[in-house]
């Protein structure tokens, strides 16, 4: 499950952040994504967005934090979180 | 002891002479950007001071002095010469804050060229707009956001060159890119820079409006000696200053006090090329040890969020002055800042038309916590009457924030638009679209603005270009963009969208739709929200009513739409 959860996370990530033809920009679980300037706050909304309706939770915008959602395996950790609270 | 000293005394008696002085430039003499940024401060015994201090997300650094910068600058100024750039041809620069840029649109203005910076977050279509409308001859970029120019260059006759400067093979390149490297360049110790008089053109910036395209706000090379005197004055920059404007240069912040106000002090300062941390913008402070910091309420609650232990974690002692632009800054930033850090952020307004700070908070004034200040010295602002424009008397009275011209800095045009630039005038006044009150102190007070412009995170969104992209869509039918309240951004955008038939509204589909616009426009333009409606508020002749949905959003009264349903 957590392998998976993390797998789907960074499937997104490269899918929708970075360029079809970019080879350039390698991530994996623990690249910055928001402070290395691959993700912005403001897109940082719609990761949110695809999270709260992927896994059906809500990540409170107080718990939504640039640094929260900084690499793969963070988010996995807020997901879980709140996953439980679910 | 502020370079301001006391404000009261500086209102008093000034006039620009007094700026043109200060910066040490007569009337007749050549006043290039450009030159006065770099040349003219290694003239002054400065050659050996750090002009800048950068580095990135991923831990490289570089340093330059003034005078690498001025040679880099002339390097630059060369190369595009002999690409055949020159006076008043449109240039522009789409790339992240990588010192190329910043040194970049200084070797434009020495050559007579304009430049035009774009925020390297631009989707193709955001991009296609600005340059179409700019007729830009040649566009400067990076590996990484060429991508994007590839996208709409079929689309652009008028652009002759795309040059990369971080090409590591041309083999990489496609038909009709060049490659330049600067750290490959021979370096040009001495270039004839274009002896700009007040009046020659220098910098596009566009923004964003109720209605139609964005707008190219036009300023000339003689705006120095505002944002000159500003720096100086309400930024509080001195010789021992290490100075970090957080602006992107995409915007006129980052332009004309991230690049020419910071400079033309001859002050050092610091560009940190990488998103958002409280953490990281704090090690930023403390390592660079920076005294005078302006940044944006966006930022600033963010930081907040992140709380008052997180900054006294680490030591930033070395912060003097703290200002803030782009919205608002409410009462509860400046008093946490004063918490946080012992220094108050002292609000400034402004705009891209503006092309300088007008109204602040100074260092040595009093400040109200939620008040934009005061008008600067030779700047005359008052507040309209919102129906009869005539200026309001009493003390308190909402109404339109006007600025009596000229100004140094001020616009000279809307590129291609002149029509919509005379629009912004009436009856002597420059019209800023903003509402507030003015208190018996003489302090501003911001209330709004007065259209449907967005103000998300300290930037101006258009509706028109959002539902333009939204239209797009396959799914979408009809589509209205307004702004939303939100407790980090001020706005951030909401969509009502109806859908076209054989389309169910559902999770999948409004995450579809944000993801469509972000990548279209730019990651500012994406809905936050979206709300999928049955049909939209609309006057008779079918005009759709944003005033009502915006009225809805913010819990304000939706007023009397029986008259606009005649319109």
């Amino acid at each position: 499950m957590a392998e998976e959860l993390k797998d789907v996370v960074l499937e997104y990530v490269k899918n929708e952040y970075i360029e079809e033809d970019d080879e350039d920009t390698e991530i994996d679980y623990d690249t910055p994504l928001i402070s290395g300037g691959i993700v912005d706050s403001f897109s940082m909304v719609s990761l949110k967005v695809f999270l709260e309706k992927k896994f059906k939770l809500q990540i409170p915008d107080a718990k939504a934090t640039p640094e929260a959602f900084d690499t793969v395996n963070k988010i996995c950790t807020l997901v879980r979180e709140f996953t439980h609270e679910a | 002891m502020s370079n301001i000293g006391s404000y009261d005394e500086r209102v008093k008696d000034f006039d620009w002479s007094v700026a043109e002085a200060e910066l040490g430039w007569k009337d007749g003499e050549p006043v290039n950007i450009g030159v006065l940024c770099t040349d003219r401060v290694c003239e002054q015994g400065l050659a050996d001071k750090i002009a800048l201090y950068w580095e990135n997300s991923k831990g490289a650094e570089r340093t330059y002095t003034f005078d690498q910068l001025r040679v880099a600058t002339n390097t630059y100024a060369q190369f595009l010469k002999e690409l055949g750039v020159g006076l008043r041809d449109r240039v522009c620069i789409f790339m992240d804050r990588i010192p190329d840029l910043y040194i970049l649109f200084l070797g434009i203005l020495k050559t007579g060229a304009i430049a035009q910076p774009l925020f390297s977050a631009f989707g193709p279509e955001s991009l296609i707009v600005r340059l179409e409308d700019a007729e830009t001859k040649v566009v400067l970029t990076t590996m990484k956001h060429v991508r994007t120019v590839r996208k709409i260059r079929a689309e652009l006759p008028k652009l002759e060159q795309v040059v990369v400067v971080d090409c590591p093979d041309e083999s990489k390149l496609k038909e009709g890119e060049t490659a330049f490297r600067l750290d490959e360049a021979e370096p040009v110790a001495r270039f004839a820079a274009f002896p700009s008089v007040p009046e020659t053109p220098s910098v596009l910036h566009y923004t964003s409006g109720t209605t139609g395209k964005p707008k190219g706000a036009l300023h000339v090379h003689g705006s120095i000696v505002q944002q000159f005197i500003t720096a100086k004055w309400v930024l509080d920059l001195r010789p021992d200053d290490v100075y970090w404007c957080t602006a992107d240069p995409g915007w006129v912040t980052g332009t004309s006090y991230g690049i020419i106000g910071a400079w033309a002090t001859g002050t050092t300062q610091v560009v940190y090329d990488g998103g958002f941390s409280s953490e990281t913008w704090y090690k930023v402070i403390e390592k660079y040890k920076v005294t005078v910091w302006y940044s944006a309420p966006t930022a600033i609650r963010l930081l907040m969020r992140d709380g008052t232990e997180l900054a006294k974690k680490h030591d930033l002692s070395s912060l003097r002055h703290l200002a803030s632009v782009g919205e608002p800054l409410n009462a509860e930033a400046v008093v946490w800042s004063e918490e946080a850090y012992g220094l108050p952020f002292h609000d400034s307004y402004w705009q891209t038309e503006t092309g300088s700070i007008l109204i602040s908070n100074y260092p040595g004034m009093e400040i109200k916590p939620g008040s934009m200040g005061k008008p600067f010295p030779g700047i005359t602002a008052t507040v309209l009457d919102m129906k009869t424009l005539e200026p309001i008397e009493e003390p308190g009275r909402v109404g339109l924030i006007a600025i009596k011209p000229p100004w140094p800095s001020i616009m000279r045009t809307y590129w291609n638009n002149t029509p919509t630039y005379y629009g912004k005038f009436h009856r002597g006044w420059y019209i800023t679209g903003d509402r507030s009150t003015i208190d018996a102190d003489g302090y501003f007070w911001f209330v709004g603005r007065d259209d449907d412009v967005i103000n998300t995170g300290g930037h101006l969104v258009g509706p028109f270009e959002i539902e333009s992209a939204l239209l797009e869509h396959e799914a979408v039918a009809e589509s209205a963009a307004v702004g939303k309240p939100d407790p980090v951004n001020m706005e951030v955008v909401k969509a009502f969208i109806t859908l076209k038939p054989g389309f169910e509204p559902g999770d999948d589909l409004e995450l579809a739709i944000m993801n469509f616009v972000r990548k279209r426009l730019s990651p500012l333009a994406m809905p936050q929200d979206i709300e999928f409606v049955e049909s939209l508020p609309k006057t008779r002749s079918g005009k759709i009513l944003r005033r009502v949905l915006r009225a809805q959003e913010w819990g304000e009264p939706i007023g009397d739409v029986s008259t606009l349903e005649d319109d």
